[in-house]
């Protein structure tokens, strides 16, 4: 994109600045996700495997680069953008803020799905998982997570219009059935199974492996290719429905795309992450902040964001007690609990009013 | 020319409409009047696409509206809506500028910039949305339609203009000023429509004036023979206050002069 002087109120270069900084600041974030942890293994050690002088490291520094760093690594920064994108694009689609798929019930929905094939892939689900293999449980998650923003959408939406009021009700009612049908399957599960549970109310990268990372890279691949497509037509559908029809978008078209999109990017991560809240609410926020609320920046920019900021609190995570793991939602939670506050009470933003 | 042919639209078993026909010319100022409820708005989202008649059929230069790509449309007619509320604090040039990349424009920023200019915007480019007031709220999107249909014909094909109560929270001389600008739009040979509450402003600015009421309409033609004591007796329930302008032969309407 040719760079000129900037017209007054546009804020291109800002957007384009601004996706400079957040690429940076996602390679520091990886480098520091592959170069921290508790056995040692430091970013000299990085270095010394990157540049191939790699006779200086033993057998399990290599290891331990190779086989535990990298894929948590390449999982982190998938499921940070994810989540980041998909409370994005919900936010858009919504036109709210306060949309986020982990406060209005869609990771529920998404984790609902997955317990149920903790507790039911041996039994009566036993074919599906057969015939899936290892993709049943982001797909269970993702159709899930699909069924609850579909839920949400329907019932919370009048003439087109998403109160913040419906919209944040609404998700409590559907994200406590959802918790409800998940203890009725906990209470139907056995030993192992709970041990699995447990880690999706915990939410966490820890046994992170390539194979997850390879189950979940198609979909938030997908939803990263989509963002192009998308943008303009989120913009336009901030002014309505109308308007957004008025100026070409073929409205329904936009919104069956994203609604699938959210679930297909909140889905997978549920499945191999568990439930890591408020990133999705976080990084658009405070991006548009810096980049206005355009999308074609918000979306990539939440992407990088994503990334970087769950990467970040994955090594906090990693290394506050070490040599035990704080579960990474915690950390998520206690920055983004307040930033949600505040948007809630915000005065130059959105208050409990209803606003389209 | 845009036509609609015994439009009929019925919501929770109740005719908003009931065959409505209209014909909008090129070059030619359409002003739709008629009480609250009278169907106005209805109408209007019929003619540009946005809500499916139950029956009729509306054709843009011969072509059936409902086989027009959703992008095609947006290059030959551009809406003003009714007052829009923003959750997102969008500038004013990125609003105006929506319009301009509906329209395919090579430099949309420019052609945003150039809109702002036109509804008398110029310098606040920058402003956020919603810290504007609602009349200039409403001329940024004013600016977002005119960046939309940017002329008045493409190709020789005209291009048409619906503005949906456009004057509603705007000072006289802005009330006036896109007014004037939608005329200058009609006489480049563009076709517009405007629903319009002014009965004063009606008659100065329209070209052909289509008096709406129950869903149906009463009265179509010239000022002089559709604002006349009859149909405002009638549409409105006031008689007495329709006068005229000797030189001009331009009806006004004057409520403190009805009957009591």
């Amino acid at each position: 994109m040719p760079l000129r002087p900037a017209i007054e109120g546009d804020r291109t270069h800002q957007g384009i600045f601004v996706l400079l900084g957040l690429t940076v600041l996602l390679v520091m974030a990886c480098l520091i996700s592959l170069g921290v942890g508790p056995t040692g293994v430091g970013l000299g050690d990085l270095w010394s495997y990157v540049t191939g002088s790699s006779d200086s490291l033993t057998t399990q520094e290599r290891v331990i680069l190779e086989a535990v760093r990298l894929p948590r690594t390449a999982l982190g920064l998938l499921v940070g953008a994810g989540l980041a994108v998909s409370g994005a694009m919900m936010q858009g689609l919504f036109r709210n803020p306060l949309a986020d798929p982990g406060i209005v019930g869609v990771t529920a929905g998404a984790g609902l799905a997955a317990v149920a094939a903790i507790v039911l892939g041996n039994g009566i689900l036993a074919p599906l998982a057969f015939l899936l293999g290892s993709q049943f449980l982001p797909l269970m998650a993702f159709f899930g997570g699909l069924f609850n923003t579909w839920a949400l959408y329907v019932i919370a939406t009048r003439d087109g219009r998403t109160s913040t009021t419906a919209l944040i009700l609404c998700g409590i009612a559907i994200g406590a059935l959802a918790m409800a049908l998940m203890g009725l399957l906990i209470f139907m599960a056995d030993d192992r199974q709970l041990r699995d549970i447990t880690f999706w109310n915990l939410g966490s990268l820890g046994g992170a492996t390539y194979q997850r990372v390879f189950s979940i890279l198609p979909f938030i691949g997908a939803v990263l290719i989509i963002i192009p497509f998308v943008a303009r037509g989120l913009d336009a559908l901030i002014l309505g429905d109308a308007a957004a029809f008025h100026m070409g978008i073929p409205v329904q078209r936009l919104k069956k795309i994203v609604v699938i999109a959210v679930a297909a990017a909140c889905g997978s991560t549920v499945a191999v992450a568990g439930s890591i809240g408020f990133v999705g609410i976080i990084v658009p926020h405070l991006l548009r902040q810096v980049m206005g609320p355009s999308h074609r920046f918000l979306l990539p920019g939440s992407a990088l964001g994503g990334g970087a900021l769950l990467l970040i609190a994955d090594s906090v995570a990693r290394t506050v007690a070490a040599p035990a793991e704080l579960p990474i939602g915690v950390i998520t939670a206690l920055f983004g609990a307040p930033v949600f506050l505040f948007l809630l009470l915000g005065r130059n933003s959105i208050s409990m009013r209803d606003l389209p | 020319m845009i036509t609609a042919e015994n439009i009929t639209v019925a919501r929770g078993g109740k005719n908003l409409i009931t065959s409505v026909d209209i014909e909008l010319r090129p070059g030619c100022f359409t002003v739709v009047i008629g009480p609250n409820g009278a169907g106005k708005s209805t109408l209007m989202k019929v003619l540009s696409g946005e809500m499916r008649p139950d029956n009729g059929c509306v054709t843009y230069h011969g072509k059936d509206l409902h086989n027009c790509r959703p992008e095609d449309l947006a290059r030959c007619r551009a809406v003003l809506p009714q007052a829009t509320q923003l959750a997102f604090p969008f500038t004013a040039l990125e609003i105006a500028r929506m319009g301009a990349v509906a329209h395919g424009a090579l430099d949309p920023t420019e052609q945003a910039k150039k809109a702002l200019t036109r509804v008398g915007l110029h310098g606040f480019e920058r402003r956020p949305y919603p810290s504007l007031s609602g009349g200039e709220q409403q001329r940024v999107q004013f600016a977002r339609a005119l960046a939309q249909v940017p002329a008045a014909v493409t190709n020789g094909v005209p291009n048409a203009l619906f503005l949906d109560e456009p004057t509603a929270s705007l000072d006289l001389g802005h009330q006036i000023s896109v007014l004037e600008t939608a005329r200058d739009f009609a006489a480049a040979g563009g076709i517009v429509l405007a629903i319009l509450h002014d009965l004063n402003l009606a008659a100065e600015f329209a070209d052909h004036l289509v008096v709406l009421h129950g869903g149906r309409v009463i009265k179509a033609g010239v000022c002089a023979d559709t604002i006349t004591d009859d149909v405002i007796a009638k549409v409105y329930g006031i008689g007495g206050a329709v006068g005229r302008l000797p030189a001009a032969h331009m009806p006004y309407v004057l409520p403190q002069s009805r009957h009591r």
